[in-house]
């Protein structure tokens, strides 16, 4: 059977992470499922848990007074989800629900801040690993500002 | 005449189209169906090659070609009303005649794709340019490696060939990915920009030929992440817009630098274009 290291080595964030350190991590992780319009996360709470997602995809949403919920970004296969557990004052900022069933990985991430402290390599490696993906979804974010659709061809 | 000014001639003077038919595809978007109105007809068309449609009384525009039919002549084309010309060819009832003239412009690399990875991706109107691309590969598919549609919107709601996307997705020959910019709660698919859909789509890029088209900022975002993938540049082919006139490589209204997106183009290796891309003058 396939341990969470195994599981984890896939995961392109994770992509040559030192052994040690997936074990690491992989000591705060567990196996969830989430059935279709099952929470993962709620606007608010206290972020102490991110997940790795092995099947299935989540929606990040936010819900705006008198419309409703509005649908931000979808979340696939190996995507991380949530970064609030590692970045003060570790507050969820938005909704995150399952469309579908997803089966994850879930991370206690206050053990992980706690293991962090203690190992510094451990830590840098982390934050390194979290601000490609910040980046990466800033850059996304930039993009969708861009309206690339309202333009016109050429100009 | 002399062969040349006969070959010019040939290809400013438009031919007599009857719409058959006529679709509506998002709220500005129309799918129309022409057919010849009397016995003379364009010649073929290529994939990536375009037409210019005539809208009487209007003006003509360069149109892309979504199916063609060479034995009948019948066309097929997506049109978005943004002006005075696009309005009008949308507008038009079915019976009524439009021009048309064409083929126009260099096509798709589909020679040179045979046996690589075929990686197309279109974003907003750009996947009418490119479906006779996936029905040629579909249609010789033992020819090619795999075969990708990465297809991105601004909404559902502006989202082209619903039918057809789902009757693709279906195949087991073939992956279709569609993202939108953004939706509402309703929505069950994917929410992100379309290149999100690059790094995890399933192909070679060792092996693979990408076909992107779109609007421009969306295709230099598109090639970027391609590139990071491991496609080589030059197995990457645009197909750009420019406005035009003549179609005919006469008039210089289409010209990118050197290039006359009319005659050298639609369809452009990446290479080859990257450089005037980057002039904002231009
Ligand atoms: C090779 C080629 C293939 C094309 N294929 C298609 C196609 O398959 N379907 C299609 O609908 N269009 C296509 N176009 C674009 C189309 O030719 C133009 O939208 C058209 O010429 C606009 O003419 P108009 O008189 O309707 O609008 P104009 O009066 O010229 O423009 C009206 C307004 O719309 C803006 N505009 C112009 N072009 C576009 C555009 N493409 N998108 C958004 N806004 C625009 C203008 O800046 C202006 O503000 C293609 C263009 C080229 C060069
Ligand atoms: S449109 Fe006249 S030269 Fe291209």
């Amino acid at each position: 059977m396939r341990t969470l290291e195994d599981l984890l080595a896939e995961v392109e964030a994770f992509e040559g992470m030192a052994p040690e350190h997936l074990r690491l991590i992989a000591g705060c992780a567990r196996n969830v499922v989430f059935g279709d319009g099952e929470w993962l996360m709620r606007e608010g709470d206290a972020a102490d848990t991110f997940f790795v997602i092995r099947t299935g995809a989540v929606a990040v949403s936010t819900h705006v007074p008198q419309h409703g919920a509005l649908l931000i970004e979808t979340l696939h296969q190996h995507d991380l989800v949530g970064w609030s557990w590692l970045i003060p004052p570790h507050r969820v900022n938005f909704d995150v629900i399952s469309n579908g069933t997803t089966h994850a990985i879930a991370f206690d991430g206050a053990c992980l801040r706690g293991k962090c402290e203690q190992d510094p390599v451990l830590g840098y490696d982390l934050l390194r690993r979290f601000s490609a993906v910040l980046v990466e979804r800033l850059q996304r974010t930039r993009l969708r500002l861009i309206d690339v659709y309202g333009h016109v061809p050429g100009r | 005449m002399c062969p040349a000014a006969e070959a010019v001639a040939g290809g400013l003077a438009p031919l007599p189209y009857r719409l058959t038919g006529k679709r509506q595809e998002t709220a500005d978007t129309w799918t129309l169906e022409l057919e010849p109105a009397r016995a003379e007809r364009m010649a073929p068309f290529e994939p990536g090659q375009f037409a210019m449609l005539y809208a009487f009384g209007a003006g003509e525009a360069p149109i892309s070609v979504g199916a063609s039919d060479g034995a009948s002549g019948r066309m097929v084309h997506t049109i978005r009303a943004v002006g005075a010309v696009t309005e009008a060819l949308c507008a038009t009832a079915t019976g009524q005649e439009i021009g048309a003239r064409g083929p126009f412009g260099a096509a798709w690399p589909l020679a040179d794709a045979e046996g690589a990875d075929v990686v197309v991706v279109a974003g907003g109107l750009g996947l009418p340019p490119v479906r006779p691309v996936l029905e040629r590969v579909l249609a010789e598919r033992e020819r090619f490696g795999t075969l990708s549609l990465l297809y991105g919107g601004r909404s559902p709601d502006d989202l082209l060939y619903r039918d057809a996307l789902e009757e693709w997705g279906a195949r087991p020959d073939m992956d279709v990915e569609v993202t939108v910019d953004s939706a509402g709660a309703d929505w069950r698919g994917r929410v992100g920009v379309v290149t999100t859909l690059i790094p995890r789509a399933r192909f070679d890029p060792g092996r693979a030929v990408a076909m992107v088209v779109g609007p421009e900022v969306m295709m230099r975002f598109t090639v970027a992440a391609l590139r990071e993938r491991g496609v080589p540049a030059e197995r990457i082919h645009v197909s750009l817009e420019r406005s035009m006139k003549c179609a005919v490589g006469v008039c210089g209204h289409c010209m990118l630098g050197p290039e006359f997106v009319c005659k050298d183009g639609p369809v452009f290796p990446y290479t080859r274009v990257e450089r005037w891309l980057g002039v904002p003058a231009l």
